[in-house]
């Protein structure tokens, strides 16, 4: 990649692969990403997006390739000219500076609100409950949950399952959030809230990346797409030009699938997604609405 | 047709609310009458049959020797031999989901030999075997008798020597037979509780930086308990009634040792075990109570309760948090 905007990214991926029993899911993705930067990764299901973003956060292990967060190799270490795999305890401490949030939400059941967001500092971080306390309220209220950090999971909506989520990741003060198709697993007209969350941290300056298929989100908040398919990139660069005018066919097909069935299902986004009402306005939507 | 807003009058057209006659069920009433007849029997039967002899059984129950049977033989191995099954059980299940397989091979070869072997067997063969083989325990360096002998010492690295006699009171015996018995059992029922916590949940955990000892006491075990603890109630009270097989070891201070005893001693053998049978009975009950609390407080959360008892129950959990009765 010749990428001349940063010359010290937040995550640079080279060349990364992965394969489960023989079959190579990633196949050398290379990524930048920039302090700050919100990118986007698009493409159809089974492309391998869900497995890229848990190689960063290593709940997988990379096959090939390295990563880089804040300019520390992942997973690994170079001892006298040879590589050595990390300690699980080293690699749980390098887990702490990433956040992630599940499509299927994954809050602790037996927990409140407050106590799913007050776990991890306590536990791992080793903050004091009371400090844990006020500042996991202060992010339920960011979230807009703070009436309801008494509740179980079991208690709330999808929406606010996955606000919950948001916060609980956030109460570790990550570096950068990984997000893996986080309004996928709700109703419609659920989406627009926990967009809405995302769409104000990637206002305040948060490191994001986002697998999605909301092309509406893609296009308003990330500075970048990556069209992935097949383990590849196909292609990338900034969100409304890759988005309005894609290159490869490819990409094309998927963005004109995609926009078909989020036009089909044609929910109003109950004003919480933002007004823009180019969603609604034919197939090339992202194309018209510049 | 007219549409009101409200449409509550009633018209002709419109039915209002019902008032018809429920479903009758004749044969019920009749099941009821023939219950309550033979109820009234044998509770005529108690009253009248001098020879139930209720005074005697009272009395047998506050006896003493059969009092310190049902703590001593009963209760607290009951309570002893549960937790060495339920530490050792969940220990056991753990390895068998580890990845390790001499891990998953020693668990597998444990779980077979224990649940294989009956209770009463074991506790004779422990009985005998223990004093037989193994009259002193020694604790220290593994092996270093054998190496002592190479070398010239004589005792080898041995710190400790335990007298098994003077401890053989027979209930340790007991104890330790009856819970390593029943680890097998909690091992798989540990086991069915661990896989039916949803990977996510580990995942979740260790994505906030957790170590997989923690995601394991902080968030899998807490929730596996809502699975584990509904069959533990049962193998508790299954236990208590397994205590009585202590007799096997041999150990005298256990209830139906004691009951026997009084019946053997004083011919009035029918009250004497009424005795046994009422203190299994209020024993086997006040678990199964305890048993409803702790599934209210592990099944926390979940859905399957319902709002009635979540809403009343949080005093009560918090006092049972508190006696530490949870999975700490
Ligand atoms: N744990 C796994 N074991 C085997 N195959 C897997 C596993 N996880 C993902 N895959 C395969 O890898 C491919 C990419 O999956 P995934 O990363 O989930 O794609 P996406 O998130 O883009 O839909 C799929 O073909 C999937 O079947
Ligand atoms: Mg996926």
């Amino acid at each position: 990649m010749t990428d001349t905007r940063d010359p010290r990214p937040l995550v640079r991926a080279l060349n990364v692969s992965k394969h489960f029993h023989g079959v190579e899911v990633l196949k050398g993705i290379d990524l930048d990403v920039a302090p700050g930067e919100v990118v986007c990764l698009l493409g159809p299901s089974g492309s391998g997006k869900t497995t890229f973003l848990r190689c960063i956060n290593q709940l997988e292990t990379i096959d090939g390739g390295r990563i880089w967060v804040d300019d520390e190799l992942l997973g690994l270490e170079e001892k006298n000219g040879r590589l050595l795999r990390l300690h699980d305890k080293r690699i749980a401490k390098q887990r702490r500076e990433i956040g992630m949030v599940f499509q299927r939400f994954n809050l602790f059941p037996h927990k409140t609100a407050i106590a799913n967001v007050m776990e991890a500092p306590v536990q791992v971080r080793g903050v004091d409950k009371a400090t844990a306390r006020a500042e996991g309220m202060a992010l339920l209220e960011r979230v807009g949950l703070g009436e309801r950090s008494h509740h179980y999971p079991s208690q709330l909506s999808g929406g606010q399952q996955q606000r919950v989520a948001i916060a609980r990741a956030l109460a570790m003060k990550p570096k950068l959030m990984l997000f893996d198709e986080p309004t996928s697993a709700l109703d419609p007209e659920l989406v627009g809230e926990v967009l809405d969350v995302m769409r104000e941290l990637a206002d305040d300056g948060m490191t994001m990346i986002v697998v999605t298929h909301e092309i509406a989100f893609a296009r308003d908040v990330a500075d970048r797409v990556v069209f992935m398919d097949g383990g590849v990139e196909v292609e990338s660069g900034p969100a409304r030009e890759i988005i309005a005018n894609p290159q490869h066919e490819r990409t094309k097909s998927f963005l004109r699938r995609i926009l078909a069935e989020q036009n089909e299902s044609a929910v109003p986004q109950g004003g919480a997604a933002g007004p823009d009402g180019g969603e609604a306005a034919g197939q090339s939507a992202g194309a018209q609405a510049e | 047709m007219t549409k009101t807003p409200e449409g509550r009058e009633d018209s002709a057209e419109r039915p209002g609310a019902i008032d018809a006659r429920p479903v009758r069920h004749p044969w019920q009433w009749v099941g009821v009458v023939v219950i309550a007849i033979l109820a009234a029997m044998l509770i005529n039967s108690f009253v009248t049959n001098s020879k139930w002899d209720w005074s005697f059984v009272w009395r047998v129950m506050e006896y003493r020797p059969v009092l310190e049977g049902l703590v001593k033989g009963t209760i607290i191995c009951t309570v002893a031999s549960m937790v060495v099954g339920i530490v050792l059980g969940i220990l056991l299940a753990i390895m068998r989901l580890s990845t390790n397989p001499v891990l998953r091979f020693v668990s597998f070869v444990y779980i077979w030999f224990f649940r294989a072997v009956p209770r009463y067997v074991l506790l004779v063969v422990l009985g005998v075997g223990v004093l037989y083989l193994y009259p002193t325990l020694d604790f220290g360096v593994p092996f270093s008798k054998e190496l002592g002998h190479f070398i010239g010492l004589d005792d080898g690295a041995t710190f400790y020597t335990l007298d098994v006699k003077s401890i053989s009171s027979g209930i340790i015996v007991g104890i330790i037979g009856l819970g390593l018995s029943e680890a097998a059992y909690m091992a798989e029922i540990a086991r069915a509780g661990l896989l039916s916590v949803d990977t996510g949940q580990e995942e979740a955990a260790s994505a906030l930086g957790m170590s997989r000892g923690k995601a394991m006491r902080r968030i899998i075990l807490p929730q596996a308990m809502r699975v584990i603890v509904p069959p533990t109630g049962n193998e508790t009270i299954a236990m208590v009634k397994d205590t009585s097989l202590l007799s096997a070891v041999p150990v005298s201070t256990e209830l139906f040792f004691q009951a026997n005893a009084v019946a053997n001693s004083t011919y009035l053998v029918m009250p004497a075990l009424m005795a046994a049978l009422i203190w299994y009975l209020v024993v086997c009950s006040v678990l199964m109570i305890g048993q409803t609390y702790l599934e209210r407080y592990f099944g926390r959360g979940f859905g399957s309760q319902s709002s009635n008892s979540r809403q009343g129950a949080p005093g009560r959990l918090r006092q049972l948090a508190q006696l530490g009765g949870g999975g700490k």
